[in-house]
């Protein structure tokens, strides 16, 4: 497409459509719900031409992720996607592919991983693969999985990261709701992430690598702790590519996004599309003079603790919405790290815990009111009664 | 037909220096297998004891590239590399013709890999892919898998007092292979390098997947001496317990047959592993094993086309 567009997409359709504008050179996906939309939409792009790329139809996604990892090996720009089980069966190799330093981006729609199995969304699946050394970033709408997925490739590519990115955005919710986004035409997006340049390649026959060797004690630490060290320059690399990225849509991405936050003294923190209802109860509930506000972030690996903390330090309570679950009693992920971020604090806001919208449960603005009214209590108490709490649960 | 001289002179992919046992027939069949490509190589290895003994960093024993990923995911990993090439050469980035090949052991194929591996064969990708099989996860310290023969010990199919050893039949993987209508699919044994080679090559030649069926004699693992390797791969085809034979285009084909074909017992006598079968009182295991031989070595025959 030539121009610049304002588009009407479902979240899967914007997805796929990064896809076909980063033009990757390998895809290897596995269909699963809800992501499936977003490798069928794919296909067609391949049967009509569209795209340069080889699309390995393999039989898993196990192989979805290994083969991808193999394409990347190869100096390819490679790509699969997933959810949910199909993020499970790729764990072992999500690790080698962080750990073999392949810039992969991967589209998650986030959906329930089973026990029993569920279709809708919640965040257990990339929950679960917060240690696997990849770098999460999450959508709240249509437009910021698209925009997100061009950013990412620049983010993974950088020679100081060179790390797999996960680009999330919720099941059913984002990916098969319309809305209306725009779109870079595909010289600005074949423009902005640019060529690629691989660090190595298993086709450079005459440049013989060992990828993927016995590493024994004696190096796999150091190896580790570079990995750690690209995770941490990739603090500079996100925020960079975000501010270039604004230039060229007026569109500008951090760690975090807040929302009526300055004067805030009762917060939500919540990730994705949960985010877009809060907004509208913080309007609201500000409306009726209350002081209340929305913290969305929007990168949680790695993890933006500073950050965090000057945004949240002058809230008097605030509420962290995890749509997962640790079963460490001690609340979900996103909970424990905030709370952790905050150990040092000077000021420590009250902070409180609610586990929310498993398997889909539906979280209206009811539920959100409730958890504003909460905090108003915990503020008047000057303590936190129930430090983790579900949300419109059936006890 | 190169002559051993020549074969001799053929430059190394896989050199010295590695930490491969003495006697190990793994590496020879990568040696040899790899003189048939007539181009440079990349070479995908699932985990497995060739792959840890032969890149422990900062070391490599491998001249070409070279990529492991996981133990279940060679043919997949191989297919995406396939796959980068396919799509760079058609984009004018890649001018080389390059050959791909797969090494996985028994475990690695004919059981934890086995999916991912039918996945590539019928997907079609251009690769060879080599199983070295020697009958057992020896990298783990030598635990059954679905090719260690019936009877023989192994640390997770003991002999003891109500076991005698493995139970059940090996799994006929370079059939199931063939099944999927590849155009080339083949069993080999190092000790018939000719026949290995002629393999090796039509397998690098073949418009699509390819796939050789390594007998590869672990001197551990089996419990003998380590300069038998080559005896042992000789008489397992001589006793008909590892045919030689190959399917191209579906037409099956027996490459080689035995003069005279030997006892079972001759093959299964020099190796500890199934020591216990010999002792008195184990004769009908002994008989039903020889039984079977039989029977897979006549339906070959009769399903080859010459
Ligand atoms: C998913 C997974 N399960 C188990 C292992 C442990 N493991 C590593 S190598 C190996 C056995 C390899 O056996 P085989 O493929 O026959 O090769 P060999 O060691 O005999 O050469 C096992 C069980 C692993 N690395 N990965
Ligand atoms: S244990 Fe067996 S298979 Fe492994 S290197 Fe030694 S001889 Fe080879
Ligand atoms: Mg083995």
């Amino acid at each position: 497409m030539g121009s610049r567009q304002h588009v009407a997409m479902t979240g899967n359709e914007a997805v796929a459509h990064a896809m076909r504008q980063i033009n990757p050179d390998v895809v290897a996906a596995y269909p699963i719900t809800p992501q499936t939309d977003i490798v069928q939409f794919f296909s067609q792009f391949v049967a009509d031409g569209m795209v340069k790329t080889e699309f390995v139809t393999v039989e898993s996604e196990h192989s979805a992720m290994s083969a991808t990892i193999g394409a990347a090996a190869s100096g390819a720009r490679a790509m699969t996607a997933t959810s949910s089980q199909g993020l499970a069966l790729m764990w072992e190799m999500l690790h080698i592919a962080s750990g073999y330093r392949l810039p992969i981006v991967m589209p998650v729609v986030n959906r329930t991983l089973s026990g029993p199995i569920n279709i809708h969304c919640d965040h257990s699946d990339t929950m679960g693969a917060l240690t696997t050394g990849w770098i999460q970033l999450y959508s709240e709408s249509a437009q910021e999985a698209y925009d997100n997925m061009i950013q990412a490739v620049r983010i993974a590519e950088h020679p100081d990261v060179r790390l797999p990115v996960m680009v999330c955005q919720d099941g059913f919710i984002t990916s098969h709701g319309i809305e209306s986004l725009e779109v870079l035409s595909d010289d600005e997006v074949a423009q902005f992430i640019g060529e690629y340049k691989p660090a190595y390649s298993v086709l450079d026959v005459d440049n013989p690598v060992t990828v993927g060797p016995l590493v024994l004690p004696d190096y796999l630490f150091e190896m580790k702790f570079q990995q750690a060290k690209a995770m941490e320059a990739s603090r500079r690399v996100i925020l960079e590519v975000g501010k270039e990225y604004a230039r060229l849509t007026g569109r500008e991405y951090g760690f975090l996004e807040s929302y009526k936050l300055e004067d805030a003294e009762r917060v939500i923190v919540v990730l994705s599309s949960t985010a877009g209802t809060t907004r509208a109860v913080v309007d609201e509930l500000r409306r009726k003079g209350e002081k209340v506000g929305l913290l969305k972030p929007r990168v949680i690996r790695p993890f933006p603790a500073s950050e965090l903390r000057d945004a949240l330090s002058h809230a008097r309570a605030v509420a962290i919405l995890d749509r997962a679950e640790t079963f460490s009693t001690q609340g979900g992920p996103l909970f424990c790290e905030i709370r952790a971020a905050f150990y040092d604090a000077p000021k420590r806001p009250l902070m409180r815990n609610y586990i929310f919208g498993l398997g889909g449960r539906d979280v209206g603005t009811s539920q959100i009111e409730s958890v504003f009214a909460d905090l108003a209590e915990d503020v008047a108490r000057g303590s936190v009664k129930t430090p983790v709490s579900y949300l419109d649960v059936r006890e | 037909m190169a002559t051993l001289r020549e074969l001799s002179r053929m430059p190394e992919v896989l050199v010295p220096g590695h930490r491969m046992c003495a006697g190990c027939g793994a590496p020879i069949v990568v040696r040899q297998v790899l003189r048939a490509a007539h181009a440079p190589v990349v070479v995908a290895n699932a985990t497995g004891c060739l792959e840890v003994s032969t890149t422990i960093y900062p070391f490599t024993s491998w001249q070409s590239p070279w990529i492991h990923t996981a133990f279940e995911s060679a043919a997949a990993s191989l297919s995406g590399v396939e796959a980068a090439y396919r799509s760079l050469k058609r984009q004018g980035k890649i001018s080389q013709d390059i050959k791909f090949v797969a090494f996985g052991g028994d475990g690695g194929t004919y059981d934890i890999g086995l999916q991912s591996l039918s996945g590539a064969l019928e997907r079609g990708h251009k690769m060879v892919y080599v199983c070295y099989d020697n009958g057992a996860y020896m990298n783990t310290g030598i635990q059954r898998s679905s090719a260690t023969p019936k009877g023989a010990e192994t640390t997770t199919s003991p002999v003891g007092k109500v076991q005698p050893g493995k139970r059940g039949s090996r799994k006929d993987l370079t059939k199931i292979v063939a099944a999927h209508n590849i155009p080339y699919a083949a069993q080999v044994s190092p000790a018939h390098w000719n026949d290995l080679y002629a393999k090796a090559e039509k397998a690098f030649a073949a418009d699509g997947p390819a796939f050789l069926n390594a007998i590869a004699p672990c001197p551990r693992g089996w419990r003998y001496d380590s300069s038998d390797t080559i005896e042992l791969c000789r008489l397992a085809v001589d006793t008909c317990f590892w045919p030689l034979y190959e399917v191209e285009n579906g037409k099956i084909r027996v490459t080689y047959k035995p003069k005279e074909k030997k006892p079972l017992v001759e093959f299964l006598k020099r190796q500890g592993r199934f020591n216990h079968l010999l002792r008195p009182g184990n004769e009908g295991l002994l008989e039903e094993l020889q039984q079977e031989v039989d029977r897979q070595w006549e339906d070959l025959l009769a399903q080859s086309e010459s």
